[in-house]
């Protein structure tokens, strides 16, 4: 019996050895290297898998902070301040109507000691031009990119559309040409990059299954020219495993910052642990976006305003701000515009349009419509005396909205409509959500932007497509209001009064036909520890930049945060 | 002989051959398409570019061509060795996903299993004949094995994970450090390797002690025992015996989870986060990457057909039985 330890102390050594020459093989050669806890900053709550491309155009799956801290935009957009903040771009004007010129900013160079020039720009807005490419559509009425000289770039349009050229300017990292130019239409769309050489202020440092590590870019640009400097040295971006994990660990402040939803944070924030949030208390959070109730409108009794409106009167929506969310979100205006946008509401609409959300009035409309309960199951009938089950449908475990989505069939029973509360897988859900064959689903899919215009279009746009894959689940066709959408985006960005005025009328048909129901604003989940690093964005502060490392956030200020960042001071 | 093995060959093959096929299909009778929900999480601002993306992406997965087409393509580059690019990792080669994540798989799995075995069973021959272990390991023995096993990995992680504070509770190395030869990196590996093991390694642990512990019984009271007792042996050959016989099907036992060995820990792996092929499979099921869970199954298929042939070879050995029975087929 005493041979048989022998076995175990190799066996439990070479099982040992086995993993870590695994993980020798993930990183990216380099030193044994950690880095200082003291310079080092820890993000979460964006990356769901693991980094696998650093591909700026790809479609969204790109490791966090390649756009951002690596490949940056010509503007950033600073909501907080409204302000176009220029970026690689050191200005940008429209010479007439359509023609916009660029002026480049100089000095600027990649990482790889090349300069940032104007080929770069064009060659990067002409990568538009392959069909699979996201922006693709810009070429529908933009006619030509062309370098004047090495830090001009003049563009053509056959149409100017104002709001949506604001929006490119800000949300399209350029790419180096002289190292793009030489890659095939699949490399540049969907190759993996893993070299990524930019002009932002971090490097590629590592990455493996659960992180991705960036490093401080000694040389960037924006440390002369605008006197900004980024306070970590590294940043490590965990990979999400759960919220109970994300909590513990923001809790012992393993992670600085966190970007997603954990419910109960308001209880820490108020408790004097060192977590904070942007808003010391409720709603806590920045409003990012709407979530919304999407009724399919080709399917009765879906396609009747007045019974949306029913719909839309009788949920409950104290129940799901202050019950389900804990008073983390707040209920949505009535238009659904974000509060970033208050200046384009027209509150006169507002008041004259709106449907109140109150279960008598919900019964009223109903009753007015024709809806009753002919067959006394305690549930109304169409006019037509068919019975109505309608089935809402959010994702399987995303636990916040299952539970809005029980509180809406709740309080919809209470009026008398029948909804019924479903659960499918994502995938699924995407499908039938696509394929128009859904009742009733919650979607938020647009953030914050430059222009209400980019809700509008996801609300309205037009022509129906087979699959509706990003915009108008619902299906709504109304050729009034998309020609409105079409006109707000041709009102230069300045002109408020304008965009005002058209969002007026746009306002008005919407709350007139209610054709998707506003429910409450997604917060911008940010919950920040202060043990390591201090004077985090917040209301209390001059630090008003937006708390995210979400995709696209890093070019709406986020990386202007980082510039804010201060270590904190020694151990007590 | 010969024949022996030419027939488990033939069923071998046969068995890789339907269980792939299986492997290829149960996929794509999930509901949903990957494609779409690749596309709906990257949240595009444009629905005509969605339109075309999604073309683009079909046609590079080769999601467009007729089904018996996908399926010899399948066949076609699995016998090249190419498992083809992950959808949810996208374009990251499903070979490269699988390959960094069973070292972590095995370097849990395999001490786990092996140093339970050892321990396990040098318990539950003792406790076979100590009256006091009989009555104090052997109850937690099976308290052990009859625990839900979500909820003992839950425990430990709370417990001395995020109470006590001695093992970190997730995550298969340190996130300040990057791999390296180093004693600080390793002594990251082992802290964060000790939790999930140790999970395993209790749970597997009361399984063996039980089983060992009645076999040793059933054997110490059988015929051969008592006439060899009877005979006047010494206590140490008779008891040799008994362990002897006791041992085989727990052989047979440890062989068969050693070929599972390579499906994961999925549970152990979510728990804790640990980066091996348990997580890739939930992430691959959750993302309808048709092409890693095909991968990942394919990879247990093997093993476990391995691990089968494996025993056929050690039963030859270990088990005379098995041998004049071959020996009287051959005839």
């Amino acid at each position: 019996m005493r041979n048989r330890y022998r076995f175990l102390i190799p066996l439990a050594l070479v099982s040992l050895l086995a993993t870590s020459c695994a993980g020798d093989t993930e990183g990216d050669g380099g030193a044994a290297g950690d880095y200082p806890r003291a310079e080092t900053l820890y993000t979460g709550g964006t990356q769901w898998g693991p980094p696998s491309t650093w591909n700026p155009l790809d479609t969204g799956g790109h490791a966090t902070g390649t756009v951002g801290l690596v490949y940056e935009t010509l503007f950033l957009y600073e909501p907080q301040s409204r302000e176009y903040i220029p970026w690689l771009a050191e200005s940008g004007e429209w010479v007439d109507d359509t023609t916009y010129e660029l002026k480049l900013r100089q000095g600027v160079t990649w990482s790889d000691g090349e300069d940032f020039t104007a080929d770069d720009v064009v060659f990067t807005v002409e990568v538009g031009k392959y069909e699979a490419s996201t922006y693709h559509n810009l070429w529908e009425w933009l006619e030509s990119a062309e370098a004047v000289d090495d830090h001009t770039v003049r563009f053509t349009f056959s149409q100017a559309n104002y709001a949506q050229w604001a929006n490119w300017l800000y949300s399209n990292a350029i790419v180096p040409e002289h190292l793009w130019s030489e890659r095939s239409e699949e490399e540049i769309l969907t190759g993996a990059n893993e070299d990524p050489v930019g002009t932002g202020a971090y490097l590629y440092e590592t990455h493996d299954q659960d992180r991705q590590v960036w490093k401080k870019n000694e040389d960037w640009w924006a440390i002369e020219a605008l006197g900004h400097e980024v306070a970590p040295t590294y940043i490590v971006d965990v990979v999400n495993t759960s919220n109970e994990a994300a909590l513990s660990q923001v809790l012992q402040g393993n992670i600085d910052m966190n970007n997603n939803f954990l419910p109960g944070i308001a209880q820490l924030v108020q408790g004097g642990y060192q977590v904070q949030t942007y808003y010391p208390e409720e709603p806590y959070m920045i409003p990012a976006n709407t979530a919304w109730l999407v009724p399919n409108t080709t399917k009765a009794p879906m396609d009747d305003p007045e019974f949306r409106k029913a719909l839309s009167a009788s949920i409950d929506m104290d129940e799901i701000v202050n019950n389900v969310y804990g008073g983390l979100v707040t209920e949505a205006d009535p238009t659904g515009l974000l509060p970033v946008w208050e200046e384009y509401i027209d509150t006169g609409v507002v008041e004259e349009y709106a449907t109140p959300r109150d279960p008598k009035v919900a019964k009223d409309l109903l009753k007015e419509a024709g809806y009753e309960d002919t067959d006394d199951d305690g549930f109304v009938e169409t006019p037509d005396g068919d019975p109505i089950d309608l089935s809402l449908i959010v994702p399987s475990g995303w636990t916040d909205w299952m539970e809005a989505a029980r509180v809406i069939s709740e309080s919809a029973a209470e009026v008398g409509i029948k909804v019924t509360a479903d659960f499918p897988e994502f995938n699924a859900l995407v499908d039938q959500r696509n394929s128009g064959e859904f009742d009733l689903v919650i979607n938020n899919e647009r953030q914050i932007s430059n222009t209400p215009w980019t809700y509008y279009d996801y609300m309205f746009r037009l022509p129906i497509q087979e699959q509706q894959g990003t915009t108008n689940f619902g299906r709504y066709e109304n050729e009034e209001i998309w020609e409105l959408v079409g006109e707000l985006d041709s009102i230069p960005v300045e002109d408020t009064e304008k965009i005002r005025e058209v969002a007026g009328k746009i306002q008005r048909i919407h709350l007139e036909e209610l054709p998707i129901i506003p429910l409450w604003y997604n917060g911008l989940w940010s919950q920040t520890n202060t043990s390591v690093w201090t004077n985090w964005p917040s209301s209390e502060t001059d630090n008003n930049y937006l708390p995210s490392t979400w995709r696209g956030y890093f070019q709406l200020g986020g990386i202007l945060m980082l510039t804010e960042l201060e270590p904190a001071p020694e151990e007590e | 002989m010969r024949r022996y093995f030419g027939r488990k060959i033939f069923v071998y093959v046969l068995t890789f051959f339907a269980a792939v096929t299986i492997n290829w299909m149960i996929p794509r009778l999930m509901p949903g398409d990957p494609i779409k929900s690749r596309l709906a999480r990257a949240s595009l601002s444009d629905s005509a570019a969605a339109e075309a993306l999604y073309d683009y992406f079909n046609k590079m997965f080769g999601l467009d061509q007729p089904l018996w087409q996908q399926y010899l393509n399948f066949w076609v580059s699995l016998l090249q060795g190419d498992l083809g690019i992950s959808i949810w990792n996208f374009p990251t080669p499903v070979t490269d996903l699988i390959m960094g994540a069973v070292p972590y798989s095995l370097g849990l799995l395999l001490p786990s299993i092996v140093i339970s075995w050892f321990v396990g069973n040098w318990f539950g021959a003792y406790a076979a004949r100590s009256k006091w272990l009989d009555n104090t390991i052997l109850p937690l023995g099976y308290v052990l094995t009859a625990t839900p096993y979500m909820w003992l990995a839950l425990l430990l992680a709370w417990s001395l994970g995020i109470v006590a504070g001695w093992f970190p509770a997730a995550g298969s190395y340190g996130l300040s450090l990057q791999p390296a030869f180093t004693w600080t990196f390793i002594a990251s590996l082992l802290e964060h390797w000790f939790l999930p093991f140790l999970s395993l390694f209790l749970v597997a642990l009361g399984g063996w002690a039980i089983g060992m512990r009645n076999m040793i019984i059933y054997e110490l009271e059988s015929e051969y025992s008592n006439y060899l007792q009877a005979l006047g042996a010494p206590r140490r050959l008779v008891r040799r015996y008994a362990f002897r016989n006791a041992m085989l099907p727990q052989i047979t036992g440890l062989a068969v989870q050693l070929g599972t060995v390579v499906a994961g820990a999925l549970l152990t792996e979510i728990v804790f986060s640990y980066q091996g092929l348990g997580y890739l499979i939930l992430q691959a099921i959750q993302n309808q990457d048709f092409f890693l869970l095909q991968g990942a199954f394919l990879f247990i298929v093997i093993g476990v057909l391995i691990a089968n042939f494996i025993i056929d070879v050690v039963y030859v050995l270990v088990d005379p039985r098995v041998r004049v029975q071959m020996q009287g087929g051959a005839k």
